[in-house]
């Protein structure tokens, strides 16, 4: 039972780094360029959601619907003013900018919320009979729950099925594919692809809004550097799975999670982030495209 | 009625390399005009400065009276220019028909059904193939899918570059039979082509590049009866 524990915790703590690694592949797929700011939108957007709660009253879900335009404005922004005068520059100046970029918004949360740790309300809190639930428990409460879990895995599938269904089935989803395959053929197609870029750059961010709200759900402790690890990680996710694959970063993600809590549970808590980073480096030993990623065929 | 595409006096340029030189020509409505030229004389650089991926130092490009320099490169396709690019470039990863709805991008979703039917008939090996991934198709077969997905569009003009490149003779045939139907229908062509022999053939007008200047010009029958390019471009 303690088993089946850990494997939901891992479950849970995956889905929140596969919500993370969705912004890392798909601006990868479609930019080809690493996002390394995209860690730190995360703690933007669980802080927009704190204020939203503890300063302002308002209610958990407007919150996070905030915490998500906040998000998804400063993606757009990052992108226009930090990453698109880079276009045709070198893929290393890009990097650079990303890694700068990531410094700049870590030190502007310093600046505007001080490094003192704030505790994240936990707002998924059911009463009931005057008692407060935090979670379900199940088989004689040999198996607890929490809602926390439940709402993250729950919001990963809904952000899955959403995406696979965008990409595959609208127009602007097919023209978001067609434009990191091939940006030329893509505007001869007529496609916009700064737009599209854009629309990439506002998906993800408001993906890390949500990721945001749910990491600090869990974890409850949010610093200016909260998106940082969670950022690695998740991007680790993503370079597992598959980079510029979505299915792939629900895998990588997903697995990275689940490996995560077992080598803290049954191997040690120090080397947890070790054994997460081994794996990676076998996998890609075996599989330099990670799990799902695309063998580019080249047709002459 | 003015000609449907003028080209004036472009001069494009790759860094410091001076790669076209004051090229001037223009296509009138219905024709098939085709640039031939060697490697390197500047063709597909022609076509890619009218679509917009790449900009005229000098000069101006005018289609249906409009200045391109001052549409969006993303906006020409909805004015009605297509370009069937050099080396077919179709989405490899997405399905034939995703490509054609591609496409169809700048219609914003109406009439693509009819307009798939349209692209289906002449290419009734798309058809066959609509559910395919566009990687998993042959060469000449991808030449198809790429000019059905050109002619989504409603072209008022349609530009190929090198339609026939990569492709074993037979093919090259059956590509040079769909431009001329595409013409017989009244589409307007400008074609770009190393192969002079079957360009010259099935254009009425015709223009010889060389090192990024315009050098001659003549109807297609002219020029295939030149004796100069018989000797440069027809090898013998």
């Amino acid at each position: 039972m303690t088993f089946l524990n850990f494997l939901i915790n891992g479950i849970s703590l995956g889905s929140i780094y596969a919500i993370i690694a969705l912004g890392y592949t798909m601006v990868y797929g479609i930019a080809k360029m690493l996002n390394f700011a995209h860690g730190d939108v995360i703690m933007v957007g669980a802080y927009i959601c704190f204020y939203a709660i503890t300063r302002f009253s308002l209610p958990p879900l407007v919150g996070v619907v905030l915490a998500m335009i906040v998000c998804t404005m400063l993606g757009i922004v990052v992108e226009r003013l930090a990453y698109k005068p880079l276009r045709s520059a070198p893929s290393l100046a890009v990097l650079i900018t990303a890694i700068g970029v990531s410094y700049f918004l870590q030190n502007a949360a310093l600046l505007l919320w001080s490094s003192n740790p704030k505790v994240f309300p936990s707002f998924f809190v059911l009463e009931s009979g005057g008692a407060a639930k935090t979670g379900v428990e199940l088989f004689g409460g040999q198996l607890k729950i929490s809602y926390v879990t439940i709402v993250t895995i729950a919001a990963c599938v809904v952000i899955m099925l959403a995406l696979t269904w965008f990409t595959g089935r609208t127009r602007l989803g097919k023209a978001m594919r067609a434009c990191s395959e091939d940006k030329g053929a893509a505007q001869l197609m007529g496609i916009n692809v700064n737009g599209t870029i854009s629309m990439t750059f506002a998906i993800g961010s408001g993906l890390a809004a949500i990721a945001g709200v749910l990491l600090c759900s869990a974890y409850p402790t949010l610093v200016p550097t909260t998106g940082s690890m969670p950022g690695i990680k998740a991007f680790t996710a993503a370079v597992f799975g598959g980079i510029g694959s979505i299915p792939g970063a629900l895998l990588g993600g997903l697995l990275l999670g689940v490996i995560e809590i077992f080598a803290k549970a049954y191997i040690s808590t120090q080397l947890s982030d070790a054994v997460v980073f081994a794996v990676l480096i076998v996998v890609l030993l075996v599989k330099p495209a990670g799990l799902l990623g695309k063998q580019i065929r080249e047709k002459v | 009625m003015g000609p449907i595409l003028k080209v004036e006096d472009i001069n494009v340029y790759y860094g410091s390399i001076h790669a076209i030189k004051g090229v001037s020509f223009e296509v009138h409505q219905g024709e098939t005009v085709t640039l031939i030229g060697a490697n390197g004389a500047g063709k597909s650089t022609t076509l890619n400065t009218i679509s917009g991926l790449l900009h005229s130092k000098t000069g101006s490009v005018t289609f249906m009276g409009e200045d391109l320099a001052k549409v969006p490169a993303h906006k020409i396709v909805s004015r009605g220019l297509a370009m069937v690019p050099e080396g077919r470039r179709v989405f490899l990863q997405m399905t034939v028909r995703e490509n054609l709805e591609m496409g169809a991008y700048t219609q914003g979703g109406k009439s693509v059904e009819a307009d798939l039917e349209r692209v289906y008939q002449q290419f009734p090996r798309l058809k066959e193939r609509y559910k395919q991934v566009a990687g998993t198709l042959s060469g000449g077969e991808q030449q198809m899918l790429a000019m059905g997905r050109a002619l989504m569009s409603h072209p008022k003009l349609l530009m190929l570059d090198e339609p026939s490149m990569g492709l074993a003779p037979i093919l090259v045939e059956q590509i040079f039979e769909i431009i001329q139907n595409l013409h017989k229908s009244g589409t307007t062509i400008l074609l770009v082509e190393q192969n002079a022999q079957a360009a010259l053939s099935v254009a009425d007008r015709g223009y010889v590049l060389e090192t990024g200047k315009v050098v001659t010009t003549g109807t297609g029958k002219e020029l295939l009866a030149s004796p100069a390019i018989k000797k440069a471009y027809l090898g013998g």
